[in-house]
């Protein structure tokens, strides 16, 4: 029988194929009780989750809230404007001071690449990722990962090209350790401004010239988001050429194979990445990402308080 | 076969218990309607499956089957050993005021069976809930009683009771391991 022995998710560089089959099938059967009148399970009572989050999230937080919730834990949600970092405190301090209050697993969000691993070596609760700068963001990496099996029922063999800003994504990290790990094909293309300077480390992917090249014959498009509060006016001239570039239009789409995937990871600045009518389509499974997101973090919250002390 | 095995029921013996829980259900509730089979996977999911098809012969009339997984509702979940994987609950009716039979294949300390419960009553409210066991070995901890039972077999808490399954998930026999 499959055993999940991680106590933290940081990255899904750091799990094996058969630890994420496992926390997929978790997910996969844990979306039946997000359909039910009574929403929730008692097998996480009496934990406590805090949500550290020093970045600015809806989705992300909000999902993992009401996952915990579902599964019967205590949550608290910690921002940054009402945390003690204003006042200058250290992450280490920061984590000392909630782990004195007995929590069973933090999820963080930071700015800073590999702050969870810094933190996981402070803490003795599990610790999970919700995004850590350019590096991952594992559970956003899982939920691509089931949202297309669900429409294809395996992901081995399967063509998938991420475009955008790959170099500052961490949508991208865990979707290329996600998916080539567990055997599709990744094409990569996107402005030469944001392309990694050595992409060959991000893992086994195909790095394509133009955008046209890489979603030919795709079964799934992945479209990242322009990072404009970040990087959105200096790597690029204007979102006008951006589009023109390396937006997904019905034309374009029309390259990838019938019926391909789209997907986001949210917020989508419509007109740039993609245009709303491929957005709203019915090629376009954005919605169900986020549906899915849900179960995909009850099942990561649910195996990590099972894993060993490391 | 090993000598520590002694089987308890074989193919035809487990038919026989099916059979004869198939008419006790049917008695108790007067017929079919408003009853349900729920089957706790995976052993009593299989059973529940079997328990239909005999009814559907003796009775002509089909009851819907779901199946329950409890591995979200049990209390013995610990932190930093293992969590088991969790099985898929396919429950496609409403429980609400159906006369729910709840199938498992070997009831012995009653957890599994309480857990169930509490799974049950987060689908609906059901008028009532009856369990249906092919064996029942004894040894409980909660006060739960079967109100369908195949076999008593009492044993020795060193002892362990199995339910072995065909690949198609037809039961084959039932062994006593010492």
């Amino acid at each position: 029988m499959a055993e999940f022995k991680h106590r933290n998710i940081i990255a899904l560089r750091d799990l094996t194929r058969e630890d994420m089959e496992l926390l997929l099938a978790t997910a996969e059967n844990m979306r039946e009780i997000n359909s039910r009148d009574i929403k929730k399970v008692p097998t996480l009572r009496g934990k406590t989750i805090i949500n550290l989050f020093y970045e600015a999230s809806t989705r992300t937080r909000t999902s993992f809230e009401i996952a915990a919730k579902r599964l019967s834990a205590d949550t608290v949600n910690i921002s940054p404007s009402t945390s003690s970092a204003t006042k200058g405190e250290t992450l280490a301090d920061t984590a000392l001071n909630l782990l004195a209050m007995k929590p069973d697993i933090i999820v963080m969000r930071h700015a800073v690449s590999g702050a969870h691993y810094h933190l996981a070596k402070k803490v003795s609760c599990s610790v999970v990722n919700a995004g850590d700068g350019a590096h991952e963001h594992p559970s956003q990496g899982l939920l691509d990962l089931l949202t297309i099996r669900d429409r294809f029922g395996r992901l081995d063999g399967l063509k998938v090209a991420i475009v955008g800003d790959i170099a500052h994504s961490r949508v991208a990290r865990s979707d290329i350790q996600g998916l080539t790990k567990m055997g599709s094909h990744v094409f990569l293309a996107g402005p030469p401004t944001m392309m990694p300077p050595v992409v060959e480390k991000l893992g086994n992917v195909t790095v394509c010239a133009t955008m046209r090249e890489a979603i030919q014959d795709a079964d799934v498009v992945i479209m990242l988001r322009i990072q404009q509060e970040r990087q959105g006016k200096t790597l690029m001239p204007n979102a006008r050429e951006y589009s023109r570039y390396f937006g997904l239009n019905p034309e374009n789409l029309k390259l990838a194979k019938p019926g391909a995937m789209v997907m986001h990871p949210g917020p989508i600045n419509r007109g740039v990445e993609m245009s709303s009518y491929v957005a709203d389509g019915s090629q376009s499974h954005v919605l169900k990402q986020v549906e899915n997101g849900v179960a995909v973090r009850m099942a990561m919250l649910y195996h990590v308080c099972g894993g060993e002390l490391e | 076969m090993t000598e520590n095995l002694t089987v308890l029921l074989d193919e035809s013996g487990i038919k026989r218990a099916l059979t004869r829980i198939s008419h006790e259900i049917l008695e108790r509730n007067k017929g079919v309607e408003d009853v349900v089979l729920i089957g706790i996977r995976s052993g009593g999911a299989f059973l529940a499956e079997e328990l239909a098809q005999s009814i559907a012969v003796i009775e002509g009339a089909a009851v819907p089957v779901g199946a329950i997984d409890i591995t979200l509702y049990r209390d013995d979940i610990k932190s930093h050993t293992p969590h088991l994987p969790v099985g898929k609950t396919e429950i496609g009716f409403s429980l609400q005021g159906k006369k729910v039979v709840l199938v498992d294949d070997v009831l012995f300390t009653g957890r599994t069976i309480r857990a169930a419960m509490d799974a049950l009553m987060d689908h609906g409210r059901p008028e009532c809930i009856q369990l249906a066991v092919l064996i029942d070995r004894g040894h409980r901890e909660l006060p739960i009683r079967a109100d369908f039972v195949g076999r008593n077999v009492p044993t020795s808490l060193k002892e362990n009771v199995q339910v072995v399954f065909s690949a198609q998930n037809q039961p084959l026999e039932v062994v006593l391991e010492k």
